[in-house]
C-alpha cells in the first residue's frame, strides 16, 4: 500500500470517490440521511452524504475545515433554515419522520433534536433562567418545585452545579467560558432531547473541562444518540463509537472508532489521522 | 495687521517648520545610522518643531487681544478732557463710545477735541499691532531655532507631542463643560433673583399660573402668580401621550424590520421611517392645529364629549408620530446587534421566532432599547413648537387629554418673546421655570443611567 502518496495521488484518490467506504447504515436508526446535497446559494456544501445515526451511540464527525462537518450537522435539526441562501435536497429522518417534509414543524423537531453549539452562547439571563427557558417554553415543568428539580439535576448531569449552586442569579455571560459551555450543555438537556448534536463543544476549554464533558457525553450516551464534531483525534478516539471522516463535502469513510483509527481503508482518512495533511 | 491675518501667518509658519524639522530629522537620522537609532519618527520631529514655533506666540497673541482694550483704554485717560473725567465712570463710557464710533465712521469728527483722543486711539492701537507682530515674530523665530537644534536621536519629540495634544485634548473637553457650568450658573443666578420676588414655595406648590406683573402699581388685577404646578403637570400628560403613541409603535416598528422584513423591505422602510424625525416641527404643528385636533373634536362630541378645540391629546398624539424614529431607529440598530449565536441557542431549544425575539432577543437588547425611549422622552418633554399650535397656552390644571394645556418649555417662549423688562417677576420666572426643567431631565437621566448600567453589569 502506498503509504507516502503526494498531494496529488489524494486528489485523485478524492476525485475517484464515487462511495463512501464502510458500513453507513446502522439496525433501527434513529435518525438517518440518504442521499443529501446541501447548496449555499450556487455553491455545494455537501456531496450526496448518506449516514445513519443510532440510539445510544456517540458518532465522531472528523475532517479537515471547511469540509462541511457542521453543515451537515445543521441539517440534522434544521437549523441550517435561518440561513436564507442554505438548500438542502436528499431525504433525512428522525424515527422514520422525514425531516424535511411538509408536515414536519422545525420547532417540534428542535426539541427533539438539541444541538450545542461551538462557541458558547449563553442568554443574556441569569444562570437559573438559561437552563429554565427550554422548560418553561415547553411547559415541562407545572410548578416551581418541578422546574428547580429540573434546573438543578440538568446543572448536576453538566457537571456545573456545585461551582454554581451558589449563585442561580447571576447571569450567564459572567461565567469562565468552559463553564458557559457546561451551562449550554445543561440548558441543552433540561429539554430531553432524544438526540444532542454537539459542533466542537470542547475547543475552547482546558484539558480539565474537556475531560469533564467527555465523561458526561459518555453518561449521556446511555440516554441519548450523540452526534460530535471534533477537530481532536484523541478526542473522537475517546468519546465515539463510530466515526465518519468528511473531506470537501464528501463523506469518505465511515466505520467503528477502533477500525478508522487503526486501520483506516481509505487513503484520505488514513492521510488524516496520521497528519499527513488536514 | 489684523489679528486674524497675525493667526493665519503663524499657522503658516508652524506648517512650513513642520516640513523644515522633519527633512532635518531625516537628516540627522542618516547621519546617526538610520531611523531604527532615533527616539522619535521625523514627522513628530516636524510637530515639535512646529509646536515650539507657532504655540507660545499663539498663545501670546490670544492674551495680548484680551488686554489690549483694557490698556489702551487707560492710556487714553491722560487725553481726555478734565471735565469729562471728573464726571465718574459712566460719563467716561459715553465718551469713550462716541469716539469708537468717530473711528468706525472713517469721517473726521466736527469736535477738534474729540478728534484728538481718536486719533491718539488709532495711533496706539496701531503702535500695539507693530509691537505685536515684533514680539511674536521674534518669539517664533526663538522657538523653531530652539526646537530645530534639540532633533537629535534622542530627543523625546514623540513624548513631548503626546503631551501637547494630551492638554489640547483636555482643553477641549473643558470648554465644553464650563459652558455647561456657564449656563447652569447664569440659569441659577436669575432664578436666584426670581425667587428674591416670588417665593420658592409658591413656585413649586402654587397651583396657578397667570404671570402677569404690574405695570403701574394701581393696575387691576396687578398681582401675578407663579405656580407652575399647572406647566409642570401639563408637559407630563402631553409627554406621557406622546410616550404612549411613540413607545409601542416604535418598538414593533423595530421588531418588525429587524426581525421579519425582507432585506429589500427594510432598506426601504427604515430611511423612510427616518424621514419622520426630519420633518420640521412647525409642519407637524400644524398639521396638529388644523388636522388632529378638529378631528379629536368631532369624534369626541360624537361620543358625547366636549373637547376643547385645542387638546393635550392632539399636541401629544402628534408629538408621538414625531418621535417614533428616535425609538424605532435605535431599538432596530440594537436588537440587529444582538448576535445570531444567542439565537440559534434559542432555536435549538426548540423555541419559536417569537418566543425567541419575546425572551432572549429583546432582553438581550434592552439597555439600547431603553436608551433609544430616553432620548425620544427628552424630545418630548423639550418640544415647543407643536405644543404652542396644537394645545394652547391656557395652563389648566387637568388630567383630562381632552383639555387645553400648556407646558414648560411654551410658557418659558411666551414669557421671553415681546418687549420685557429684564428685571422683572415675569422674565426672571423664563429663568426659574428652565431651571425646574434642567433639574427634571437630569433626574430623568440619571435614574435612567443607573438602570441602563445595572442591567450592562449583569448582562455584558
Ligand atoms: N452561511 C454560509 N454561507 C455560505 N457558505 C457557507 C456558509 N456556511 C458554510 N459555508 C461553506 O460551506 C462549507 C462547509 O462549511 P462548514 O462550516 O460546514 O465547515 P466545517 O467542516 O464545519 O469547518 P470547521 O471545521 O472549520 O468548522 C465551507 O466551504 C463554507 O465556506
Ligand atoms: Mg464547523
Amino acid at each position: 500500500m502506498n503509504t507516502k502518496s503526494n498531494t496529488s495521488a489524494a486528489s485523485d484518490a478524492f476525485d475517484n470517490l464515487k462511495e463512501t467506504v464502510g458500513v453507513v447504515t446502522v439496525d433501527d436508526p434513529k435518525m438517518s440521511a440518504r442521499n443529501v446535497d446541501v447548496f449555499y446559494g450556487e455553491k455545494q456544501a455537501i456531496y450526496d452524504v448518506s449516514l445513519d445515526i443510532a440510539n445510544n451511540e456517540v458518532i465522531a464527525m472528523i475532517g479537515p475545515s471547511g469540509c462541511g462537518k457542521s453543515t451537515f450537522l445543521r441539517c440534522l435539526n434544521r437549523m441550517n433554515d435561518s440561513i436564507p441562501t442554505c438548500r438542502v435536497t436528499g431525504e433525512m429522518s428522525l424515527d422514520g419522520e422525514d425531516l424535511y417534509g411538509a408536515g414536519l414543524d422545525p420547532v417540534l423537531l428542535r426539541a427533539r433534536v438539541g444541538m450545542v453549539f461551538q462557541k458558547p452562547n449563553p442568554f443574556a439571563k441569569s444562570i437559573y433562567d438559561n437552563v429554565a427557558y427550554g422548560p418553561r417554553i415547553h411547559g415541562l415543568a407545572s410548578n416551581r418545585a418541578e422546574l428547580d428539580d429540573i434546573v438543578i439535576s440538568s446543572l448536576q448531569k453538566a457537571g456545573l452545579h456545585e461551582e454554581v449552586q451558589d449563585r442561580l442569579d447571576a447571569p450567564g455571560t459572567s461565567l469562565s467560558g468552559g463553564q458557559q459551555q457546561r451551562l449550554c450543555i445543561a440548558r441543552t438537556i433540561a429539554v430531553s432531547p432524544e438526540v444532542i448534536l454537539m459542533d466542537e463543544p470542547c475547543s475552547a476549554l482546558d484539558p480539565i473541562a474537556t475531560a469533564r464533558i467527555e465523561e458526561l457525553i459518555d453518561e449521556l450516551r446511555e440516554n441519548y444518540a450523540i452526534a460530535i464534531v471534533t477537530h481532536s483525534m484523541q478526542q473522537a478516539a475517546r468519546v465515539s463509537q463510530r466515526t465518519a471522516y468528511f473531506h470537501l463535502g464528501k463523506l469518505v469513510e465511515v466505520g467503528s472508532t477502533n477500525n478508522i483509527f487503526t486501520n483506516p481503508r481509505h487513503e484520505l482518512t488514513e492521510n488524516y489521522i496520521t497528519g499527513r495533511f488536514g | 495687521m489684523t489679528t486674524t491675518n497675525l493667526v493665519l501667518l503663524l499657522l503658516g509658519l508652524g506648517l512650513a517648520t513642520f516640513f523644515y524639522g522633519r527633512q532635518k530629522a531625516y537628516v540627522v537620522s542618516k547621519s546617526h545610522g538610520g531611523m531604527r537609532n532615533m527616539h522619535s519618527l521625523p514627522s513628530q520631529h516636524g510637530v515639535m518643531v512646529a509646536i515650539w514655533c507657532a504655540l507660545p506666540a499663539l498663545l501670546l497673541v490670544l492674551f495680548w487681544k484680551l488686554a489690549e482694550p483694557a490698556v489702551i483704554s487707560s492710556m487714553l485717560n491722560s487725553v481726555i478732557p478734565a471735565s469729562v473725567m471728573d464726571g465718574g465712570d459712566k460719563a467716561i463710557g459715553l465718551y469713550k463710545n462716541d469716539i469708537a464710533n468717530i473711528i468706525e465712521s472713517g469721517k473726521a469728527s466736527s469736535n477738534p477735541e474729540k478728534q484728538v483722543v481718536a486719533d491718539r486711539w488709532v495711533a496706539l492701537s496701531s503702535i500695539s499691532s507693530w509691537v505685536l507682530l515684533a514680539i511674536v515674530l521674534a518669539i517664533a523665530a526663538i522657538g523653531a531655532a530652539t526646537a530645530l537644534r534639540k532633533i537629535s536621536p534622542d530627543t523625546r519629540a514623540r513624548v513631548m507631542v503626546e503631551r501637547v495634544v494630551h492638554w489640547f485634548l483636555i482643553i477641549c473637553s473643558s470648554i465644553a463643560i464650563l459652558t455647561t457650568v456657564g449656563i447652569l450658573c447664569s440659569v441659577l443666578f436669575e432664578s436666584f433673583r426670581f425667587f428674591q420676588q416670588v417665593s420658592f414655595v409658591e413656585f413649586v406648590t402654587g397651583t396657578k399660573w397667570s404671570p402677569q406683573t404690574a405695570i403701574r402699581v394701581d393696575q387691576v388685577g396687578s398681582s401675578g402668580s407663579f405656580g407652575a404646578i399647572p406647566l409642570f403637570t401639563g408637559t407630563l400628560l402631553i409627554s406621557a401621550i406622546a410616550m404612549v403613541v411613540a413607545v409601542p409603535i416604535g418598538l414593533l416598528a423595530a421588531i418588525y424590520l429587524a426581525e421579519y422584513a425582507s432585506d429589500r423591505m427594510r432598506a426601504f422602510a427604515k430611511p423612510l421611517l427616518e424621514i419622520l424625525a426630519g420633518i420640521p416641527t412647525v409642519v407637524y404643528g400644524f398639521f396638529a392645529a388644523l388636522t388632529v385636533a378638529p378631528a379629536i373634536r368631532e369624534w369626541g362630541e360624537l361620543i358625547g364629549l366636549s373637547p376643547s378645540s385645542e387638546s393635550a391629546l392632539a399636541a401629544g398624539v402628534v408629538m408621538g408620530i414625531m418621535i417614533i424614529p428616535f425609538v424605532s431607529s435605535l431599538s432596530d440598530d440594537v436588537i440587529t446587534a444582538v448576535p445570531q449565536a444567542m439565537r440559534d441557542g434559542s432555536y435549538a431549544l426548540g423555541a419559536t421566532h417569537s418566543e425567541t425575539i419575546k425572551k432572549v432577543v429583546l432582553p438581550a437588547a434592552l439597555p439600547g432599547v431603553v436608551s433609544g425611549i430616553l432620548l425620544a422622552a427628552s424630545r418630548a418633554i423639550g418640544e415647543t413648537m407643536i405644543v404652542v399650535m396644537a394645545a394652547g397656552l391656557a395652563a389648566n390644571l387637568t388630567a383630562n387629554p381632552l383639555e387645553a394645556v400648556t407646558t414648560v418649555t411654551v410658557q418659558i417662549v411666551t414669557l421671553l418673546t415681546g418687549d420685557q423688562e429684564f428685571d422683572s417677576a415675569k422674565t426672571l420666572a423664563a429663568f426659574a421655570l428652565g431651571l425646574m426643567l434642567f433639574f427634571t431631565t437630569l433626574v430623568l437621566n440619571i435614574i435612567a443611567l443607573h438602570v441602563v448600567r445595572r442591567y450592562r453589569e449583569q448582562y455584558d
